[in-house]
C-alpha cells in the first residue's frame, strides 16, 4: 500500500518499521513532525523533552538500555544537543540510535543558516542525507542496521524542502526488535581520560571503516547519462539536478554523506569530462574534491546563501533565465504578524509604551520586534534573552529601564539556568515569561508546563510560579499578570524594575489558536465617536485598519478575523469600539 | 504526459494545505507520481504563504519556480499578484477576489495595489477571478473557500471531474464533508456558465 507521506512522516514510518522503540525530542521547524508522527504509533514511546540536549541524552541512554532510539531537533538544537553529541562518538551505541536533524536553507522559520555537515564532520559521526519521502524510509530504516553494525549513532541530515515536500510511500511491516540484554562496560561507557583516549582510536578506525564502506554503500549511487558534465550532489539538490539536466549529465547522487569514499568520488570524476558539486549552504562536498585535487565547478558559481532551485540551477550554471510576466504595481510584502487575539500584543504594546529596552528570545513573540509594535532589541537564540539581560544591565548598573521576554517552552529549554545567574549574582532585572500555555510557534506542543505529555496523556502539574521561587525569586516579586489587561500590565512592570530584587511577571493567558479559547463576537467601529486618530493603529492587529468614507478616514474591524479579544477597545480615547453595536 | 504544476497561494491560515493534499489524492487516484511542498512554522502566522502540487510520470523537484505553474489557485488578490511570475506564459490564474490588508498597508506604509484582476487580465494572464468565500459562504461555510478554489479550477486542474470531487471527499473529515462537497459543486457550476 501507498501513501503520501511528508518527509518528516515517512522518516517516522521508517522509525516504525524499524522497530524503534524510544523517541525524544524537542519541537523546531522543521523537524517537528518526525516526532509528533512517531506518537502516533502505540509501538513506539515517544516524548517531547525539555530541550535537544536533554532529548539526545535520553535518547542515548534507551539505545544503552538497548532499545532502538531517535532524536529529532532542527539545526540550532543540534547547537544546544552538541555537548553529549560528540561524546557518542566515543561511547557507540547499544540499540541502534539516530539523529534527526533537519536544517533551514533559506530561513523559511529559522534564525540562521547553518550547515549542520560540519558536525558530523567535528563529531565523527556519520551523517546520511536522504532527497524524498521514499529515501527518507529507506535510509532511516538502513541507518539503524549500519549504527549497529559499525556501533556509531548516526546522523539523519533533512533540510526543510525533504522534511516539508510530500510523495508516495510504500507502507512495509513494522520489523520487531527486542531490547538487548545490558552488559555493564565502563571501558566504553564511562568517558574520564583513561577510557577516552582508548576510544579514539577506535573512533578513528570507525571512521575510516565507514569510509571503505562508502564506496560500496547502496547509500551512494552512480547515474550514467551525458559524460559531458559530471554532478556530484545529495539530498534534495539532486532533484533539482535531475530537472534541469535530465540524461544531458551523470551523477553521483550521495546519501552517506559523511565520510565520503575518496575512491568513489576519484573513479566518477576521471568518468566525466567536466565536475559540478551541487549543494545548499556551505561547500563541503566541494572540499573535499579539492583536497583531493580535483577540478569542479561549485561555489565560485553557486551560492553559499539561501535555498537553491532548477530556476537558480538554470541561472547560475546555464546562464537561462524564466519567462514571466507581471504588474507593474509594487506588490507590499507580506511578513507574518502576531495573530487576531494573540495575547501577546498588549505585553509588546505597553513595552513600547513604557520606552523599555527588550531582551527577546526565540517564539511566535519575536514577531513583537515588528512594527509597528517594534518593541525588541534582540534575538539570538532559546534562552538568551535572560542571561543577555543580566549582562546587559550589570555592565550599564541600571535596571531599571530594560526587561527579557521569553516564552513559556523557551524557559523552560534554558531560561531557568539564566535565572539563576540573576539571582547568584545579585542581580535585580525583571524578566517577563509569556506563559501563554503552549509552545507555539512550531504549531502547537505540549511542554512540561502544559499538562499534557506528546502522546496526549495527562503529565504532573509544574507550577511556574514555585519553580521561578524554588529558583531564589523572592515570592512578592513572582507577578502573575493578564496580558488583556494592559495597563494592569504597567502598573505592575513600573513596580518590578523599580524594587531593587530580581523578578518575574508571568503574563499568563492562552494562545488564541489554542481549541477551548473562547471567541467572542468581533468588534465593531460607531463611525460617529471614531475620530480617525489611529490609536488604535498602534497594537499592529491585522483585522484594524483605516478606511475613508464620506465621513472622513475611520477605523473598521475586518469581522471575518476578529475574535473579539478588545485590545482595541482599550486602546480607543473615544470609546468608538464596541462589540454590542446593533 | 509531461509534468503539471499547479500553485495553491494565500495568506497564512486560509486552508492551502489542505487544498493540496486533495490535489495530491486526485493525482494519486489518476495513477499520477506526485510531490507536494508546503510551508510550515513562522510563514503560517498570517504571512504570504505557498504550497506546491507536481503531478505526472516522473517528478523530480519538489517546487515550482518561475515561469513554470500551469494553474495558479490563489486565495487573495494581492497575493495572486505576488506569485505571478511564477506562471506559465498562456496558463490559468484562478484567484479568489478577496483583499487582505498586509501588515505595511495596515500602518500605511505601503498601498494595496489597484484593480489587480483587470491589470493581470491585461497582461494576458486567462484570469478566472471570482469571490471563493462569498461561494463558500453560499455552501454553508467560509471556511471551503479552500475546496470552492478547486471547484473553480475543475476544468484546468487535470483531472476528471469526478476523480477531483472523489479526492474532496477522500480529504475532508466527515464533519465538513458536506458543505465542502457543495462549495465544490457550486463553484464547478460557477464555472460551467462563464
Amino acid at each position: 500500500m501507498k501513501k503520501i507521506m511528508l518527509g518528516n512522516e515517512a522518516v517516522a514510518r521508517g522509525l516504525y518499521e524499524a522497530g524503534v522503540r524510544f523517541v525524544s525530542s524537542y519541537p523546531g521547524t522543521p523537524s517537528t513532525e518526525i516526532s509528533e508522527f512517531a506518537a502516533k504509533y502505540d509501538e513506539i514511546y515517544a516524548e517531547w523533552a525539555p530541550n535537544e540536549k536533554v532529548a539526545l541524552e535520553s535518547a542515548l541512554g534507551a539505545s544503552f538500555g538497548g532499545g532502538r532510539a531517535f532524536s529529532a531537533m532542527k539545526h540550532v538544537g543540534l547547537n544546544v544537543a552538541a555537548d553529549p553529541l560528540f561524546i557518542t562518538a566515543y561511547t557507540g551505541v547499544g540499540g541502534g540510535f539516530v539523529i534527526g536533524v533537519a536544517d533551514d536553507p533559506g530561513m523559511h522559520s529559522s534564525q540562521n543558516e547553518q550547515d549542520s555537515r560540519h558536525y558530523a564532520i567535528g563529531a565523527k559521526l556519520p551523517m546520511i542525507e536522504p532527497a524524498d519521502s521514499v529515501e527518507c524510509k529507506e535510509f532511516t530504516k538502513l541507518a539503524y542496521a549500519l549504527s549497529e553494525q559499525f556501533d556509531t549513532p548516526f546522523i539523519l541530515r533533512l533540510t526543510t524542502r525533504v522534511s516539508h515536500s510530500g510523495g508516495a510511500v510504500e507502507l512495509e511491516e513494522r520489523t520487531e526488535k527486542p531490547v538487548l540484554e545490558y552488559t555493564k562496560d565502563p571501558a566504553k561507557r564511562v568517558m574520564m581520560p583513561g577510557n577516552a583516549k582508548r576510544r579514539h582510536p577506535v573512533v578513528e578506525q570507525r571512521l575510516a571503516d565507514l569510509a571503505e564502506y562508502a564506496y560500496t554503500s547502496p547509500l551512494n549511487r552512480v547515474e550514467k547519462g551525458s559524460t559531458a558534465v559530471g554532478i556530484i550532489t545529495a539530498g534534495n539538490c539532486y532533484n533539482y539536478a535531475k530537472e534541469v539536466y535530465g540524461d544531458n549529465a551523470s551523477y553521483l547522487k550521495l546519501g552517506l554523506i559523511h565520510p565520503l569514499s575518496e575512491k568513489l568520488i576519484r573513479e566518477f570524476a576521471a568518468s566525466v569530462d567536466s565536475v559540478v558539486v551541487i549543494e545548499e549552504l556551505d561547500g563541503v562536498i566541494e572540499g573535499f574534491c579539492r583536497s583531493l585535487g580535483i577540478q569542479v565547478t561549485g561555489k565560485d558559481v553557486l551560492p553559499l546563501c539561501g535555498e537553491y532551485s532548477q530556476e537558480l540551477l538554470r541561472e547560475k550554471l546555464l546562464g537561462e533565465e524564466p519567462c514571466t510576466v507581471s504588474v507593474a504595481d509594487e506588490i507590499p510584502v507580506r511578513p507574518p504578524v502576531l495573530c487576531p487575539g494573540c495575547p501577546h500584543r498588549g505585553v509588546f504594546y505597553t513595552l513600547k509604551k513604557m520606552g523599555l529596552t527588550v531582551s527577546g528570545d526565540i517564539g511566535c513573540y519575536t514577531l513583537g520586534a515588528v512594527a509597528p509594535l517594534s518593541a525588541m532589541d534582540t534575538t539570538l537564540c532559546m534562552g538568551a534573552s535572560i542571561s543577555a539581560l543580566h549582562g546587559f544591565n550589570k555592565v550599564r548598573g541600571d535596571d531599571s529601564k530594560s526587561v527579557a521576554v521569553i516564552g513559556d517552552s523557551t524557559f523552560m529549554h534554558s531560561g531557568m539556568t539564566g535565572l539563576v545567574n540573576i539571582i547568584y549574582n545579585g542581580g535585580a532585572s525583571t524578566v517577563i515569561i509569556l506563559d501563554n500555555r503552549i509552545t507555539g510557534m512550531t504549531g502547537h506542543q505540549q511542554n512540561p508546563l502544559t499538562g499534557l505529555t506528546l502522546k496526549n496523556q495527562p503529565a504532573p502539574y509544574i507550577c511556574l510560579e514555585d519553580i521561578c521561587a524554588g529558583l531564589g525569586v523572592a515570592r512578592e516579586h513572582i507577578r502573575v499578570v493578564d496580558p488583556a489587561q494592559p495597563a494592569e500590565l504597567e502598573k505592575v512592570l513600573k513596580e518590578e524594575l523599580a524594587a531593587d530584587a530580581a523578578s518575574v511577571v508571568i503574563c499568563r493567558r492562552p494562545c488564541a489558536l489554542l481549541k477551548g479559547v473562547e471567541k467572542k463576537p468581533p468588534l465593531r467601529v460607531d463611525r460617529e465617536k471614531c475620530r480617525g486618530c489611529k490609536a488604535c493603529m498602534k497594537i499592529g492587529c491585522p483585522c484594524i485598519s483605516m478606511v475613508a468614507g464620506e465621513d472622513g478616514v475611520k477605523a473598521k474591524v475586518d469581522a471575518s478575523m476578529c475574535v473579539g479579544c478588545g485590545l482595541c477597545e482599550q486602546m480607543c480615547p473615544f470609546g468608538a469600539f464596541s462589540s454590542t453595536i446593533e | 504526459m509531461t509534468t503539471k504544476n499547479i500553485m495553491i497561494v494565500g495568506v497564512g491560515g486560509q486552508g492551502s494545505l489542505l487544498a493540496s493534499r486533495i490535489l495530491g489524492a486526485a493525482a494519486t487516484a489518476g495513477g499520477y507520481e506526485v510531490k507536494i511542498s508546503e510551508v510550515h512554522g513562522m510563514s503560517q502566522r498570517g504571512g504570504s504563504v505557498v504550497t506546491y502540487v507536481r503531478y505526472g510520470e516522473k517528478v523530480s523537484s519538489p517546487v515550482i519556480c518561475q515561469g513554470e505553474a500551469d494553474v495558479i489557485l490563489s486565495f487573495e488578490l494581492l497575493e495572486a499578484a505576488r506569485w505571478l511570475p511564477f506562471l506559465k506564459p498562456g496558463a490559468t490564474l484562478i484567484t479568489s477576489t478577496q483583499e487582505i490588508n498586509p501588515m505595511p498597508v495596515i500602518i500605511g506604509a505601503a498601498q494595496y495595489p489597484t484593480e489587480l484582476a483587470e491589470k493581470m487580465d491585461a497582461l494576458g494572464v486567462n484570469i478566472i477571478a471570482k469571490d471563493a468565500a462569498a461561494i463558500a459562504e453560499e455552501a454553508g461555510n467560509v471556511k471551503a473557500a479552500n475546496v470552492a478554489l478547486i471547484g473553480l479550477g475543475a476544468h484546468v486542474l487535470g483531472f476528471d471531474a469526478a476523480v477531483l470531487r472523489g479526492a474532496v471527499e477522500e480529504c475532508v473529515p466527515a464533519k465538513a464533508r458536506e458543505i465542502n462537497l457543495r462549495a465544490f459543486d457550486l463553484a464547478a457550476s460557477h464555472q460551467d456558465v462563464q
